[in-house]
C-alpha cells in the first residue's frame, strides 16, 4: 500500500496535509523496531487525534509495518481505545453502588435528553461523550459526574443544563 | 539428550526439548487436540491434549509441556477424560449440533471427539454467539463463525506461516471474533488464498466453497497427486465422487508439509470446465470439424510420414510440454527422434532456465537446483535474485519467511518491490538487466574485505584468477551507477552473503531472461563458489523451475541437443547406446531450440509441427512473429487440454487427458520424481498423451507397447543412469531425488558434495552488458515481465479455474504514481502499450511495486498478450530471449 496526501488526511479532500500525522511520525519513528511497540503507539495516536478512527489504524499498521488485523485486534480488545471519535468533554456519571442509591440513574436520564444522545454516544458536534464509569471514590459526593477532570458531586438532575451550559461556549 | 519417559505405561525414548505431545505422537499414541499444528508455536488453547502426571496427579497440556526424565503419564485416565469431557461440553455449549447438514461431518474434529468421549449434548444451557449468516466475501471459501471454536489455528498460520496475518481478532471474551481489519472483505486485505487456514480448521468454520453441498466426506476417495501447476511439487489429495474434484486437502508427510497456495487448493476445476477438448477435431476449409480418432491418427500419421519421405525427418519438428508427465515427454523426444529422425524436440524449458543448465552445467557440471526445499529455512542467509517467490513459488515463499523468522539473513535483489521485500533485511533494487553488474560488485567486495573461502576454492575448483581479474573494477561505486543500488548497501549485501555459514541463492526468470542469462547464471555459480556455498546443505545456487515437469521434460530429453539424462546426442558412444535401445538409427545432429524452431518454418526448413501441451503464441516472445510461422507450417498437430491461440493454427487437434485423468510422474524442482495418480476417468473421448504417442508410432510402423507409465519408467531407468533407480513401487509413498542411480540407492538430496558433478567447479566469471534494448526518445518506457499468484503461464489452466479467474479476471499492468501522473492515468484506466514488435491495450493498476520509468505485465491474459511487446533477442548462448527488458511507450486510451 502507498501513502498518499488522501492517506494522511482522513475526510479531508487530499490536497491539504494534516499536521497531526506529523506529530505520529514522530511517535512512530521512536517506537518502530522495538518490541511490543504497538500499545504505546496507539495511546500517543489516541491522544493526537481523540480516538482511532479506521484511517489511523491503517497508518499506524502501515507505519509500524504490521498487519492492519493485529493493529485492529488490539483496538478492539481494549476498552481504553475508542474507535469512534469522541467528545471535547467526555462526561463520567459514576455507577458505583453509592451514586447508584442516590440517583445516578435519573442524572443520566436528564443529560440524554439534554445532549439527544445515548451512553456510550458523541454529540454530532463532537462537544460532548457520555459514558458510565464505575467508582470514582468519592461516594461522599454522591451522586457525581466527571467531565474531563473536574468532578461534580451532590446533583440532582435539574442542575445538569447549568452544568452543561458551563461547558458549552 | 535424549530421555526415557512412560506414556500409558509404555516406555519411550525422546530427545530432550521434545514435547509429550509430539512424543506420543511420533510412537502412534494419540492424543486428542484441536488448536495444535506442527508448523505453529505451540498455542495451549484449547487444553483438549490434557494428560495426567502420574507423581503429581496435575493435568498439564501436552503440547506445551515438555518430557523430563522418568515422566510417567496417562494420555486417557479417568481423570484427564473427565477433563476433556468437561471442555467438550463447554465448547458444544457454544456450538449449534449441525452434523446432519454440516459438510465438515465426517472430518470434523469436534465432532469426532464428541463420539469418541460419548457426548449426547452439553450440561451447560446459555446464550450462543449469533452471527448473521456467513461470511462469503471471495470466491474460494467461507467463514462461519457460529461454527468457530476460537482454537485460533486459522490466524496462527496466516501469522506465523503465511506471515500476512490477513485475519485476526476482534474484540474480546465472549464476543472475541475472528474477522480481518475493520471486518473488510478478505479480498480487499493482504489474503493470499493460500487455504491453509481452511486445512488447519477443526471444524466447519471454513470451508471450500465450491464443495458446499457436495458430498459427505466419508463418500470421497481421496487421491493423492502432485498438483500441475508450479515447480514446488506439492503433494495433493483430489477428493472425488462420482468422477468429480470435490475439493482438494493435503497431508503433511511430503514437500510442501500440508501447505498449499490458492492455486493448488482452489484452481484444480479446469479439469471439469466444459470448454475441455473431448473430440478430436480437424480443420476442414478453414473450420474445425470433429473427427474420430481413428480419423485423426491416420491423418496425422499419413501426414507425419509423408513429410518425412519427402523431405526428411529434419523437416520436422516437436514441442514437448513441462506440464505433462516424465514418461510423456520421453515418448516425445523418442517419438521425434525414433520415429521422425530428428532431434528438434524442445519446450518452454527454452525460454525459461535453459541460461540456468546452459550456465551451470559449465559451472559444476549439473544445470539443476543443487539443494532442496525443505533445507532452504535453515539457511543463515537467503539472497533471492530475480524470483518473485511468493507469487511464482508460493510454497517456497513459506520456507523463506520461515528461515528469516528463524532469525536468517534475507536480501532480495529485484526491480520491483516484490512482496517478500516486506520480509528482507537488505532490498537491492537494481536497474532491470544489470545483474552481472550487481554480482561482480558483491563479489568485489567479498574479495576485498576477505570474505571468501580460500580452502574450498584451492581445493574443489579452478579458474579462480580470472574472478579476480574481472571483479577488480566492480567497485560498490562503480556498479551502484551502473544499477542505481547505494553502494553501502552492495557491501552491507556482500557481508551479509558472505559471513554466512550455511548461504542459499534462490533465483529464476529474472535471472534467466535476459540476452545476458547465461553470464548471470555464471555470475551466481561464481558468487556462491567464491564463499564455498556449494555442495553443503541449507546452501546452493537454487533455480527455482516453473512448471510442474520443467525439470522432468529437461531430465527426459525434450531438448534438441540430449537425449535423456543429459546424454549429449553428438556423443557417439551414447547415440550407439540408443540406437541400440531403441532399435532404430538415430541422427547425431543437433536439432533447432524453440525460438529456431519458428525461425526454421519461415525459411522453409521445417514443414511440419507438432505441439503437445504448449501455447507459443502467448508464451513466446514477439507473439506475431509465431502466428505467422504458424500460418506459414504445412501440418500442425496440437495437443492439448483446451482449445488455446496456438491450437487456433492447428490442422489436426487432438484431446489429451489432463494430470487427473492419468498415471505418471513428475520432477519437481528439486529434482524430486514424484507420483501422478488417475483420481477421474478421462474427460469426453480424450487420451492420456502418452497412449496418443504410442497408438501414432504403431500406425507409423513402429512396434511400442506400452499398457502403463510404469513400464516407460522402467525403460527411462535402463537408459538413463540419473533416473536409473526410479521405479513405480520405490515412489509410492514418497518420491526420490535425482541422481539416483540404481534399485538400491535413495537418491541425492543436495548436489555436488565432496566434488562437483564435473570434478572441479569452475568459475566463469563475466563482464556486465547492457539489455539488448534500452529506453529512448520513442519507447521511453521499460516493460518487464512475469507472473502473478492467481494464475499461471498463458491461463490455458488457471482462466478455466472459475474461482481464481473470478478473483483476478484481467491483466492490471503496474505502474508508479509519477507515470501514471505524468500520462495522466488513474487506477484501472485503459492505456495503450506499444513496442517496436507490436501493441497491446491494458488497464493499469497505480502502484509503488515498480519505480518511475518501468512497468510491469504478466502474460496470463490473452486480451492484453504482454508477449506481443516482448523482444526476441537472444542469449547467445541459451538462445533464451530477453523478456525482462524491453523498451516500449505507453499512451492513454480515451
Amino acid at each position: 500500500m502507498m501513502t498518499t496526501v488522501k492517506d494522511r488526511c482522513p475526510g479531508c479532500d487530499g490536497n491539504e496535509q494534516d499536521e497531526r500525522y506529523d506529530e505520529l511520525d514522530k511517535v512512530i519513528a521512536e517506537y518502530k523496531g522495538k518490541p511490543g511497540a504497538l500499545i504505546p503507539v496507539l495511546h500517543a495516536a489516541q491522544k493526537i487525534f481523540k480516538y482511532l478512527p479506521e484511517e489511523v489504524q491503517d497508518y499506524v499498521a502501515r507505519g509500524l509495518e504490521m498487519s492492519p488485523s493485529e493493529v485492529y485486534g488490539v483496538t478492539t480488545f481494549y476498552s481504553f481505545f475508542s474507535t469512534t471519535p469522541q467528545g471535547e468533554y467526555k462526561i463520567g456519571v459514576c455507577m458505583g453502588t453509592a451514586c447508584y442509591v442516590k440517583g445516578a440513574g435519573k442524572l443520566i436520564e436528564e443529560i440524554e435528553k439534554e445532549l439527544g444522545i445515548s451512553v456510550g454516544e458523541t454529540t454530532p458536534d463532537e462537544k460532548f461523550t457520555l459514558v458510565q464509569t464505575r467508582c470514582i471514590g468519592a461516594c461522599g459526593l454522591a451522586p457525581v459526574l466527571t467531565v474531563n477532570d473536574d468532578v461534580h458531586g451532590r446533583l440532582t438532575p435539574d442542575e445538569i443544563p447549568g452544568i452543561l451550559a458551563k461547558y458549552r461556549d | 539428550m535424549s530421555v526415557i519417559v512412560k506414556i500409558n505405561g509404555q516406555e519411550l525414548e525422546a530427545a530432550g526439548g521434545q514435547t509429550i505431545l509430539q512424543v506420543a505422537q511420533e510412537n502412534g499414541i494419540e492424543i486428542p487436540n484441536l488448536c495444535y499444528d506442527p508448523e505453529l508455536k505451540p498455542e495451549g488453547a484449547c487444553r483438549m491434549c490434557v494428560v495426567e502426571v502420574e507423581d503429581s496427579g496435575q493435568l498439564v497440556t501436552a503440547c506445551t509441556t515438555e518430557v523430563s526424565e522418568d515422566l510417567v503419564v496417562n494420555t486417557e485416565s479417568e481423570k484427564v477424560v473427565r477433563m476433556r469431557k468437561l471442555l467438550l461440553e463447554l465448547l458444544l455449549a457454544n456450538h449449534e449440533q449441525e452434523c446432519l447438514t454440516c459438510d465438515k461431518a465426517g472430518a470434523c474434529n469436534l465432532q469426532d471427539y464428541a463420539y469418541k468421549y460419548d457426548l449426547e449434548d452439553s450440561r451447560f444451557k446459555g446464550r450462543m454467539r449469533k452471527y448473521e449468516g456467513i461470511v462469503s466475501d471471495n470466491p474460494f471459501f467461507i467463514r462461519d463463525n457460529e461454527k468457530c471454536i476460537l482454537c485460533r489455528k486459522c490466524v496462527n498460520i496466516c501469522d506465523q506461516v503465511q506471515r500476512e496475518a490477513a485475519i485476526g481478532f476482534e474484540d474480546r471474551g465472549f464476543e472475541t471474533t475472528v474477522t480481518t481489519a475493520f471486518d473488510r472483505p478478505l479480498e480487499e486485505v493482504n489474503c493470499q488464498f493460500c487455504g491453509m487456514c481452511l486445512n488447519a480448521c477443526p471444524t466447519g468454520a471454513l470451508m471450500e466453497k465450491d464443495a458446499m453441498g457436495k458430498a459427505r466426506n466419508w463418500e470421497l476417495d481421496k487421491v493423492e497427486t502432485t498438483c500441475p501447476y508450479c515447480g514446488v511439487g506439492c503433494q495433493l489429495e483430489l477428493n472425488v465422487k462420482d468422477n468429480e474434484i470435490v475439493k482438494v486437502t493435503t497431508n503433511r508427510d511430503n514437500v510442501n508439509r500440508g501447505q498449499t497456495c490458492v492455486k493448488g487448493k482452489f484452481g484444480l476445476d479446469f479439469v471439469t470446465n466444459e470448454d475441455r477438448l473431448t473430440k478430436p477435431l480437424m480443420k476442414v476449409d478453414g473450420e474445425f470439424k470433429e473427427v474420430s480418432w481413428d480419423e485423426a491418427f491416420d491423418t496425422v500419421a499419413k501426414r507425419f510420414g509423408k513429410i518425412k519421405e519427402e523431405y526428411g525427418g529434419e523437416a520436422a519438428a516437436g514441442l514437448s510440454s513441462a506440464k505433462c508427465t516424465n514418461e510423456e515427454n520421453y515418448l516425445m523426444q523418442k517419438f521425434m527422434r525414433a520415429v521422425m529422425g530428428t532431434n528438434t524436440v524442445d519446450h518452454c524449458a527454452r525460454l525459461c532456465h535453459s541460461s540456468t543448465v546452459a550456465g551451470l552445467a559449465k559451472s559444476f557440471g549439473s544445470g539443476a537446483m543443487t539443494n532442496s526445499i525443505n533445507e532452504i529455512e535453515n539457511a543463515d542467509t537467503i539472497f533471492v535474485t530475480g524470483s518473485n517467490t511468493t507469487e511464482a513459488h508460493p510454497v517456497i515463499a513459506l520456507r523463506v519467511k520461515k528461515a528469516q523468522k528463524n532469525g536468517g539473513k534475507l536480501v532480495v535483489a529485484d526491480p520491483r518491490k516484490i512482496d517478500l521485500v516486506k520480509y528482507a533485511d537488505l532490498w537491492l533494487q537494481h536497474k532491470p538487466g544489470t545483474d552481472v553488474a550487481l554480482l561482480n560488485g558483491l563479489m568485489h567486495v567479498i574479495i576485498r574485505d576477505g570474505l571468501l573461502d580460500e580452502e574450498y576454492i584451492e581445493n574443489r575448483t579452478e579458474n579462480f584468477s580470472a574472478v579476480e581479474d574481472i571483479v577488480e573494477k566492480y567497485t560498490p561505486e562503480y556498479v551502484s551507477e551502473i544499477t542505481t543500488v547505494p553502494a553501502e548497501d552492495i557491501v552491507k549485501a556482500a557481508h551479509m552473503y558472505g559471513e554466512a555459514e550455511r548461504a542459499s541463492i534462490l533465483y529464476a526468470m529474472g535471472i534467466t531472461q535476459h540476452t545476458s542469462g547465461t553470464d548471470n547464471v555464471l555470475s551466481i555459480a561464481c558468487l556462491a563458489m567464491l564463499t564455498g556455498n556449494v555442495g553443503k546443505e541449507s546452501t546452493g545456487v537454487n533455480p527455482l523451475r516453473g512448471q510442474n515437469n520443467v525439470q522432468g521434460a529437461c531430465d527426459l530429453g525434450a531438448l534438441p541437443n540430449v537425449y535423456p539424462g543429459y546424454q549429449a546426442v553428438d556423443d557417439p558412444e551414447i547415440n550407439k547406446k540408443f540406437e541400440e535401445a531403441w532399435g532404430v538409427e538415430l541422427s547425431d545432429e543437433v536439432g533447432y531450440t524453440v525460438t529456431e524452431i519458428f525461425d526454421a518454418i519461415e525459411e522453409d526448413k521445417v514443414k511440419a509441427l507438432y505441439v503437445m501441451g504448449e501455447n507459443p503464441v502467448l508464451s513466446d516472445p514477439d507473439s506475431n512473429h509465431i502466428r505467422e510461422a504458424l500460418e506459414d507450417a504445412e501440418f500442425v498437430v496440437v495437443q492439448d487440454i483446451f482449445m488455446s491461440e496456438t491450437a487456433e493454427y492447428a490442422d489436426v487437434i487432438l484431446p489429451a487427458a489432463s494430470f487427473a485423468e492419468k498415471d505418471g510422474t513428475f520432477t519437481n524442482s528439486e529434482r524430486k520424481v514424484q507420483r501422478v495418480r488417475k483420481a477421474i476417468d478421462p474427460v469426453g473421448e480424450t487420451k492420456a498423451d502418452w497412449e496418443i504417442f504410442t497408438e501414432l508410432a504403431n500406425r507409423m510402423g513402429y512396434d511400442w507397447d506400452y499398457n502403463h507409465p510404469s513400464e516407460i519408467t522402467d525403460e527411462i531407468a535402463s537408459v538413463s543412469p540419473i533416473y536409473g533407480g526410479i521405479r513405480y513401487d520405490r515412489i509410492e509413498e514418497d518420491g526420490l531425488q535425482w541422481p539416483c542411480l540404481d534399485y538400491d540407492h535413495s537418491g541425492t538430496m543436495y548436489l555436488h558434495e565432496g566434488e562437483f558433478a564435473r570434478g572441479l567447479g569452475q568459475f566463469n566469471p563475466a563482464e556486465y552488458m547492457p539489455p539488448q534494448e534500452e529506453p529512448d526518445k520513442d519507447y521511453p518506457y521499460v516493460l518487464t515481465t512475469g507472473r502473478r499468484l492467481f494464475h499461471f503461464h498463458t491461463g490455458t489452466m488457471s482462466r478455466n479455474a472459475e474461482a481464481l479467474d473470478a478473483h483476478y479476471p484481467e491483466e492490471l499492468m503496474e505502474m508508479n504514481i509519477a507515470d501514471a501522473e505524468k500520462l495522466g492515468v488513474g487506477e484501472g484506466d485503459k492505456v495503450k502499450v506499444s513496442s517496436r514488435r507490436g501493441t497491446v491495450e491494458s488497464k493499469v493498476t497505480i502502484s509503488e511495486r515498480v519505480p518511475e520509468g518501468l512497468v510491469f505485465m504478466s502474460f496470463h491474459f490473452a486480451e492484453s498478450a504482454a508477449n506481443v511487446l516482448t523482444n526476441p533477442a537472444l542469449d547467445p548462448v541459451a538462445k533464451i530471449p530477453e523478456y525482462k527488458v524491453c523498451a516500449i511507450n505507453i499512451e492513454k486510451v480515451s
